[in-house]
Order: structure tokens, then C-alpha cells, then sequence
């Protein structure tokens, strides 16, 4: 893969992992535990909705063959996709979506405290201004993460039920492969496996505060990256893609 | 409107001379556009119907969450998406608002979300017809909130502080909704002639609901010559719907879409246009609970508060240990 086409698949893994995970908060509007949380949530979703405008434009503009940020988002199917599988993964219940959030939430931060400092300026860019944006998501969701663990007794069992679901997702987030290696190389992109120790460090911390259990290091699940989803993504497409889909060639 | 056919508990209008001192007092306040505020004295009748008006409209907010909240996963852009996901997360901002306003006037927020649940409270009868197309986001905003701003606008200046500063802010929202959904329908005015259709079939299904946001004609009630009296009403129903048709028609015709209504003319004489009977029977049906989606609405929102218990519960259980743990700190 050469330079162009390697920096293009990069920029839609970011961009892709903003998109499914703002798509997934933003089934929770209206349905949440609180008002507080209709609000609170929606923020975070369209912070990554923001952050995909942004990826996927730059995307677009690096692949230049015209395809503009909708294009990208709304009129490639499931294999095209290139966002990890952990944002993919449904709602499940309050303290799933929680789980999933922090753990995205740490890596989303570590990720770009590095690519703030990417030799691309135009990465740097969108990863500063999201590196506030991620601050305050992480902020969040290690508060309910804590909230939940150290909550009630059967906060308590939910919040650790979702970290059992979800722990095998988290390995693919920091695996790299000739994309992310070179990437990595050229000074644009992040060591994937050097946010690995970081980012555990974070976690256990925080599961320790919240009572809670890590699961023993074990096999990970891996594709997203790749293309290979979960059953999960095609529904979310089938809704997201659903206008433009349906009447070609029009403006909304 | 959003609050429609609230009661006031009276029976007639009492004159100066009947009231004591205090009501008396109360009432010149009024009269002279002084706002009260929720720690001074106020008739009781006063304090329950504004409750009943300011619960209903705070319902509504959130019930209307869901109709729209219906296309956020579906909205074609994603400049549109983030639109109508920042649209919806005000109206629960609005929710919230008019929820600390009235218990201001001694209610809390789970004993009027509990009444909404049992399906004692009432919300704007809008909200129980379903969103069938993306065109529906744009005649909701467009209409809907509209209508919305017709009520509220006035009400800025309604008599009770604490309302009448969440309609300050309110408004201000309110009306950038209208711009956006008029803005999905402009779009879809000249656009394909598939979009075209779909603006005019929301325009048709939503044009009638519209108009009955509004409620009944209340020239001949007393509750609402009493609430006009405590400036918690300013203008009567058929005088805002007035409004309503003689702004929206010309934008309607400025889209190119018609107005379903084929009694609907211009009236020189009197500067207003004349429209056809609305259909009030509809209206007392949805009211009572048999619109396209009452019960569906209600089971949705049940769900999400009964499934959220556990979540607010944990929530309160952790502050409380909090708290604990830092009073032990600080012994
Ligand atoms: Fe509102
Ligand atoms: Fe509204
Ligand atoms: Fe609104």
C-alpha cells in the first residue's frame, strides 16, 4: 500500500470509529436513565459526529476522487467500514454502554495526545481540537464507571457483566498492522502498542476504585479494522444509509 | 398548545370585591406587571393551575422527544443528523427547564414525571401522530414548533418569574428550530419530485394537527378568562390560531406546497384568511387517548424512567458514599 492509500485507510479508521460510536450514543436520546443524560450523552454523540466531519473530509480530500464526508459515511457498505468492533457492539443496558464508552474514552485520549503531535498538520489539527473534546468524554465516563461499580449492589453486578462482555474487544485497539506501522513510521500516525501499558494503567486504576474485576488478558477479538464486523454493523448502516440509499442523487 | 384546555379550578370570575386583602394585593401585582416570585404569597388556585400548565408544556418537551428522536438514526446528512440530535437534546434542556420552574411551586420532578407516567398528566396532542418520512422532521420543526412559538412567545411575559424566564430561553431555541425545519422543507420543496411529494404529504398530515395544538375555541371559558386574568394566558386559542394560519400560509405557497384545506381563502375584509372547520372530534379522541401513537408514547417513556431506576438509584447510592467517606476524612 502506498503512501496516499495507506494515510486514506487510516483516516477512515479514525473517522469510522467517531461515526459508529456517535451513531450508537445517539440511539440513547430520549431513552436514558435521566433528562441529565439525554443531554449529556447527545453532547458526547455530537462531539463525534463533529470529529467525523472533519476525518472524513480530510478523507476525502486525501483520496481525491470526490467522495466529500457523506459520500464516505453514507454510501459505502459494511466491508468499507474500518472502525474497531467495541464501537459497533449495541447499547445493551446503561452500564454496557458505560463500559464501552470508557474503555473507547481512554484509548480515544491516549490516541490523541500522539496524533496532536502528528508531522501531518492537518491530523495534528482535528486531533487537538478533539483532544478537548475526548478530555471531558473520558472525564464522564470514568465517573459512571465508578458510579455504577461503586454504586449498588446491582449496579455493581451490571457494570461488571459489562466489562466481562466487552474486555475481549478492547485487544484490536492496539494492534497494529502495515497500515498503522507505517503510518507510525512516517511520524503520522501513533505506536499503537505503546498506548497498550497507558491505557491499562487507566483502567485498572479505575476498576480497582469502582470494585470492580478486570478479566485475565485473553484472546481478542479482531476485524474491524480490516473490514470484518460484527453482525451488528450492517443494521446500523441499513438505518444511517437509509435516505441516501433510497433516493439516489438527491440533496437534503 | 403545548398546555391545552388547562383547568383553574374556578367556577366564575371573582371581582375585587369579593377577594380578600391578600388576594386582592396579589392581584394589582398582576395588574400592574409585577412578577411573582415562588416565595411570596399566591392564591392556591394560582399555584395548582400553573403547576397543571407548566407540568403539561414540560411533558410535552419530553413526549416530543420521541417523534423526532424517531429519524436521528436515519437523517440523510450528517450535518443534518447533528441538526436534529442538537434539536432534540434541547427539548430536553426544555424539559428540564420548565421541570425546576414548577418546582419552584413546591412539586418535584418525580411526582409529575410519576403523574405522566400513569398517564394522569396530559402533553400537547400533537406528539401522538407518528413520523412516517424525513419530511415529517422538517413539518415538525417547521409547524410544530412554529405553533410553539406562537404560545410561548407571550408568555415571556406571563405573570410567575420563574416561567417566565424559562420562556426567554426557550424561545430563543424555539425559533431556531422553526428555521431548521423550514430549511428541510425548502430543501425538499426544490428537490426531486419524490421529495417534493414527501413535503407535501407531511404538509397534509400535519397541517390539521397544527391547528389543533392551538385547542378548542376558549372565548366563553371561564378557566380560561381566569388564567388570562392571572396573565398566565395572554391571548385566546382562536386568535393564536389566527396567527398561526395567516404566517404559515404564505410561507407554504413561498415552498410551493398547498395547504389542505379548500376553504382556505383571503379575507380583505377582515385582513386575516378565512379556513375551514377544524375537525374537533379527532382532537377529543387523541385527547382521551386514542391518537395514532398515545399509548405507544407512554409505553416508551415508561420504559426508559423504569429502566433508568436502577441507574439513578446506583447514582444517589454512590454520592451518599461519598459523602460519608469524606466526613470521615475530615473527622
Ligand atoms: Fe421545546
Ligand atoms: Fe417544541
Ligand atoms: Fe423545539
Amino acid at each position: 500500500m502506498t503512501g496516499q492509500d495507506a494515510l486514506f485507510e487510516y483516516l477512515l479508521r479514525l473517522s469510522d470509529n467517531a461515526l459508529i460510536l456517535g451513531h450508537r450514543l445517539s440511539e440513547w436520546c430520549g431513552h436514558s436513565p435521566a433528562l441529565e443524560e439525554d443531554l449529556a450523552l447527545s453532547n458526547v454523540a455530537l462531539d463525534l459526529i463533529g470529529q467525523t466531519q472533519l476525518w472524513l473530509s480530510l478523507a476525502g480530500e486525501v483520496e481525491g476522487k470526490g467522495r466529500d464526508a457523506d459520500k464516505l459515511a453514507y454510501l459505502r457498505d459494511a466491508r468499507d467500514f474500518r472502525n474497531v468492533l467495541l464501537v459497533e457492539q449495541p447499547n445493551g443496558d446503561f452500564a454496557l454502554t458505560m463500559a464501552r464508552q470508557f474503555f473507547f474514552d481512554a484509548w480515544h485520549y491516549l490516541l490523541l495526545r500522539e496524533l496532536k503531535g502528528s508531522k501531518d498538520a492537518r491530523i495534528a489539527e482535528i486531533a487537538a481540537k478533539g483532544l478537548k473534546e475526548v478530555t471531558y468524554h473520558l472525564e464522564r465516563s470514568r465517573d459512571w464507571v465508578l458510579r455504577l461499580g461503586d454504586g449498588t449492589e446491582e449496579s455493581h453486578r451490571r457494570m461488571q457483566t459489562a466489562i466481562d462482555d466487552l474486555w475481549m474487544y478492547t485487544g484490536e485497539l492496539f494492534e497494529s498492522d502495515e497500515v498503522d506501522q507505517a503510518m507510525a513510521r512516517e511520524g503520522i500516525g501513533a505506536d499503537l502498542a505503546a498506548l497498550h501499558e497507558p491505557w491499562l494503567g487507566l483502567v485498572r486504576a479505575t476498576a480497582e476504585e469502582a470494585t470492580l474485576t478486570l478479566p485475565q488478558p485473553g484472546w481478542a477479538q479482531r476485524g474491524g479494522k480490516r473490514g470484518i464486523h460484527s453482525e451488528h454493523l450492517g443494521y446500523i448502516l441499513a438505518d444511517l444509509q437509509f435516505l441516501q440509499r433510497a433516493y439516489p442523487n438527491a440533496t437534503w | 398548545m403545548y398546555a391545552q384546555m388547562v383547568k383553574t379550578g374556578v367556577d366564575h370570575i371573582q371581582s375585587k370585591e369579593e377577594m380578600s386583602p391578600e388576594e386582592r394585593a396579589f392581584q394589582d401585582r398582576v395588574d400592574a406587571d409585577i412578577k411573582i416570585e415562588p416565595k411570596e404569597w399566591m392564591p392556591e388556585a394560582y399555584r395548582k393551575t400553573l403547576i397543571r400548565q407548566i407540568s403539561q408544556h414540560a411533558h410535552s418537551e419530553i413526549i416530543g422527544m420521541q417523534p423526532e428522536g424517531n429519524w436521528i438514526t436515519r437523517a440523510p446528512t450528517l450535518e443534518r443528523k447533528a441538526i436534529l440530535l442538537a434539536k432534540v437534546q434541547d427539548e430536553a434542556g426544555h424539559g428540564l427547564y420548565l421541570y425546576c420552574a414548577a418546582e419552584t411551586l413546591g412539586v418535584s420532578r418525580d411526582e409529575l414525571l410519576e403523574q405522566l407516567n400513569s398517564g394522569k398528566a396530559k402533553y400537547s396532542s400533537i406528539f401522538n401522530y407518528p413520523t412516517l418520512t424525513w419530511a415529517d422532521i422538517g413539518a415538525i420543526g417547521w409547524l410544530v414548533d412554529g405553533a410553539a412559538i406562537m404560545n410561548q412567545v407571550p408568555l415571556q411575559r406571563c405573570s410567575y418569574g420563574p416561567y417566565s424566564r424559562a420562556m426567554v430561553r426557550i424561545c430563543k431555541e424555539e425559533s431556531f428550530h422553526q428555521r431548521q425545519g423550514y430549511d428541510i422543507m425548502m430543501k425538499l420543496a426544490k428537490g426531486t419530485p419524490e421529495q417534493k411529494a414527501m413535503a407535501q404529504d407531511a404538509l397534509n398530515r400535519w397541517w390539521w394537527p397544527s391547528l389543533m395544538m392551538f385547542g378548542p375555541s376558549d372565548a366563553e371559558s371561564v378557566h380560561s378568562a381566569q388564567s388570562m386574568r392571572w396573565k398566565i394566558k395572554i391571548n385566546s386559542n382562536d386568535e393564536l390560531r389566527q396567527k398561526f394560519v395567516d404566517q404559515t400560509v404564505p410561507q407554504a405557497e413561498y415552498l410551493g406546497l398547498t395547504v389542505p384545506d379548500p376553504d382556505l381563502k383571503w379575507n380583505a375584509e377582515r385582513g386575516h384568511y378565512d379556513f375551514g372547520a377544524v375537525n374537533w372530534d379527532e382532537f377529543y379522541q387523541v385527547v382521551a387517548g386514542n391518537g395514532p401513537c398515545n399509548r405507544q408514547r407512554l409505553r416508551t417513556r415508561v420504559k426508559a424512567y423504569e429502566e433508568g431506576r436502577w441507574v439513578r438509584e446506583a447514582a444517589d447510592a454512590y454520592a451518599a458514599k461519598k459523602a460519608a467517606r469524606a466526613q470521615v476524612k475530615a473527622a
